[in-house]
């Protein structure tokens, strides 16, 4: 099996949006490669620009938002660069996506059945007879009992996690080589949960998909994901092995999201906070955007630290050794 | 749904008896007829007499049994100005109005909708801006001033269309309709269009809202990340979205242009039901009046019927049945 290859390289990927208040750099300069296979947890706070990386591989970016710069090559074909009518040959077949709310996601007046055929006709030309066959081993293999009645159903019908599942079985439909999953765990259950990550698990090492894991809840990804990148205000402060990233942080950003994990360990104690507030991405502070909350900051900090070269990389110039 | 039916209509027979209760002694108190209807000459026996026949030397509460076990019975009375049973008059004028009213709708729907969603597509685009502007005009412009206008251009300066009357009628089941010939469709056109403005605007405004709400929703991007077609986005997905209150105005829309398209009937001398209306109110004939206030709740309840049918048809969260409702 040839895991070595990347199906999906994105180059200094920055996506801009052009507010009446200012330029918001949502995504300023994200680099990151995905192997076949490959699980990569894409883990930040809100507004850290993880969702906008997402959307932009797939060219979802909608005015006022805008690629300004970068790539995103899917196995060497730049997409930034690519019409539209590229894009949606891929989008859906090649590269699929799930989104965060299961309750959202699907169209409320049409049918289960509907919603799916209509993306198998979307990219093959096959009868309606059998786009409802592939639709049901679909459900199938999601987990879905009875798939036959679930099919005339409509999505109110559904439970959130059976909502998301029905959601997996879309973006699974035509096996896609990648699949970027924006926080899908987030609105349910945690029993919900942890069935739903390891089902998709499960389902990609199956189908060899890679798999793009967007989510703000470290724990979640430490267990899935092959390897982790960190973002922070539209930038990838810290990218490495899931092992490198978790239990050999260096970036302060990344000890502040671990020390904010509620853990067993720390009993009674209180639970570490990163002081002060996320920044404005209209107003981000000159150089490394983390350094008015950074412990470490110096005046180094004033210009922008690099992504330090290896496997492992971060983006500091005081980084912490490895976690306590 | 057999419920929802029968509910359905023992509601309607409640509204339809409250609606002749009110008609009755409205039209009761506003004068008498007979004021109206007999030459200022008839001597004291002449005026008795008519007055007995048409039944109204009895006390009102009288009057309205009568009328209503006669109602009961299918007949509404007899018209005191024509002579002849006012069911018949209203319904021979109804096809008239309906034909106006169905061609109103059409252009209506088929404008309003591919307008309105292009500019909730785009709402910042020029031609998006344009559209909305001039269905503020619609709004605002008075429809018999519109109706004028038209015929000015139209009629007399173009000399394109004419401007008044039904034209040549074909008889279908023994309905006489305009829009089978081509000089009745002709006929057809101003007072449509006229009838149709204030619509179009409306339906647009909907469209606009409706899309601009859809298109931002996650399903939608669901559906683009999904690699569809944006001709199968707009037109499934967002569309069957906004639907809903599009149909519920278009029902009540509908029966208004039915019911009260007097302006414009009067405007292009159409003979539909609106003039019958005003012209029986000026002569105080209450059967006729009665009469087409009747058909005209029957219209609506049917109406009404119809859109909450189309309602779950379109948004499969909306049952009827209503058993536990």
């Amino acid at each position: 099996m040839t895991r070595q290859e990347p199906v999906l390289e994105v180059e200094d990927l920055r996506t801009h949006f052009f507010t009446r208040g200012g330029v918001a750099k949502a995504v300023d300069g994200v680099s990151f490669t995905l192997r076949r296979g490959e699980i990569l947890g894409l883990v930040g706070e809100s507004g850290s620009g993880k969702s906008v990386t997402g959307m932009s591989v797939l060219g979802l970016i909608d005015a006022p938002g805008r690629i300004v710069g970068g790539a995103v090559r899917y196995r060497g074909e730049d997409l930034v660069t690519a019409g539209e009518k590229r894009l949606r040959q891929l989008r859906g077949r090649r590269i699929a996506m799930i989104f965060q709310d299961p309750m959202m996601t699907l169209n409320p007046v049409l049918s289960i059945e509907t919603q799916m055929v209509e993306t198998v006709l979307a990219h093959e030309k096959v009868s309606r007879k059998e786009a409802r066959e592939r639709s049901r081993e679909a459900l199938v293999r999601v987990g879905i009992p009875s798939p036959d009645e679930r099919l005339a159903a409509y999505p109110h019908q559904f439970s959130g996690g059976m909502r998301q599942r029905v959601a997996i079985a879309i973006a699974l439909l035509h096996r896609p080589d990648v699949i970027i999953a924006d926080e899908p765990t987030t609105a349910l259950d945690v029993t919900i949960q942890a069935q739903i990550l390891f089902e998709m698990q499960k389902l990609c090492r199956e189908t060899g998909t890679a798999l793009v894991w967007i989510t703000h809840d470290l724990a979640v990804v430490s267990g899935l994901a092959d390897r982790i990148a960190v973002m922070y205000a539209g930038r990838i402060v810290e990218i490495g092995t899931a092992v490198e990233v978790i239990d050999g942080a260096r970036h302060p950003y990344t000890h502040g999201l671990l020390g904010s994990v509620p853990s067993r360990n720390r009993r009674g104690e209180p639970l570490a906070q990163i002081p002060g507030m996320t920044p404005s991405l209209l107003n981000l502070p000159e150089g490394c955007a983390f350094r008015p909350r950074c412990p470490r900051a110096t005046d180094a900090c004033l210009a922008l630290p690099p992504l330090s070269d290896g496997g492992h990389g971060w983006r500091c110039f005081n980084p912490q050794g490895a976690a306590a | 749904m057999l419920v929802f039916l029968i509910r359905r209509i023992a509601q309607s027979a409640i509204v339809v008896a409250i609606m002749s209760v009110l008609v009755f002694t409205g039209i009761f108190a506003i004068g008498n007829p007979i004021d109206v209807l007999i030459s200022p000459e008839a001597d004291e026996a002449e005026r008795a007499a008519a007055i007995a026949r048409l039944g109204l030397d009895l006390p009102m509460h009288e009057q309205f049994l009568a009328f209503a076990r006669n109602a009961l019975a299918g007949d509404l009375g007899i018209s005191f100005v024509h002579g002849v049973p006012a069911v018949q008059l209203v319904l021979e004028r109804f096809p008239a109005t309906l034909e106006l009213a169905l061609l109103a709708m059409t252009i209506a729907v088929l404008t309003g909708i591919p307008l309105g969603v292009w500019a909730g597509l785009r709402p910042d685009s020029k031609a998006g801006k344009i559209i909305m502007a001039g269905s503020i005009l619609g709004f605002s412009l008075p429809t018999f001033w519109v109706g004028m206008l038209l015929i000015m251009a139209f009629a007399v300066s173009l000399g394109w269309l004419p401007a008044s009357g039904r034209g040549e009628t074909v008889e279908v089941l023994g309905v006489p309709f305009s829009f089978l010939t081509a000089n009745g469709l002709k006929h057809m056109i101003l007072p449509a269009l006229n009838l149709a403005l204030f619509k179009v605007s409306l339906v647009i405004r909907l469209a606009r809202a409706g899309t601009r709400e859809v298109a931002l929703q996650d399903y939608v991007r669901f559906a683009r990340a999904k690699g569809l077609s944006p001709a199968r986005i707009v037109g499934v997905h967002i569309l069957k979205n906004i639907m809903i209150p599009v149909v519920t105005v278009l029902g009540l829309e509908f029966g208004s242009v039915i019911a009260f398209s007097v302006v414009t009937e009067t405007v292009f001398a159409w003979p539909g039901m609106g003039k019958l209306l005003i012209d029986s109110i000026l002569l105080l004939d209450r059967p006729v009046v009665v009469a087409y206030l009747l058909v005209t709740v029957l219209l609506f309840i049917v109406i009404n019927l119809v859109v909450d049918l189309l309602y779950s048809l379109l948004d499969p969260r909306i049952r009827l049945g209503g058993a536990k409702a």
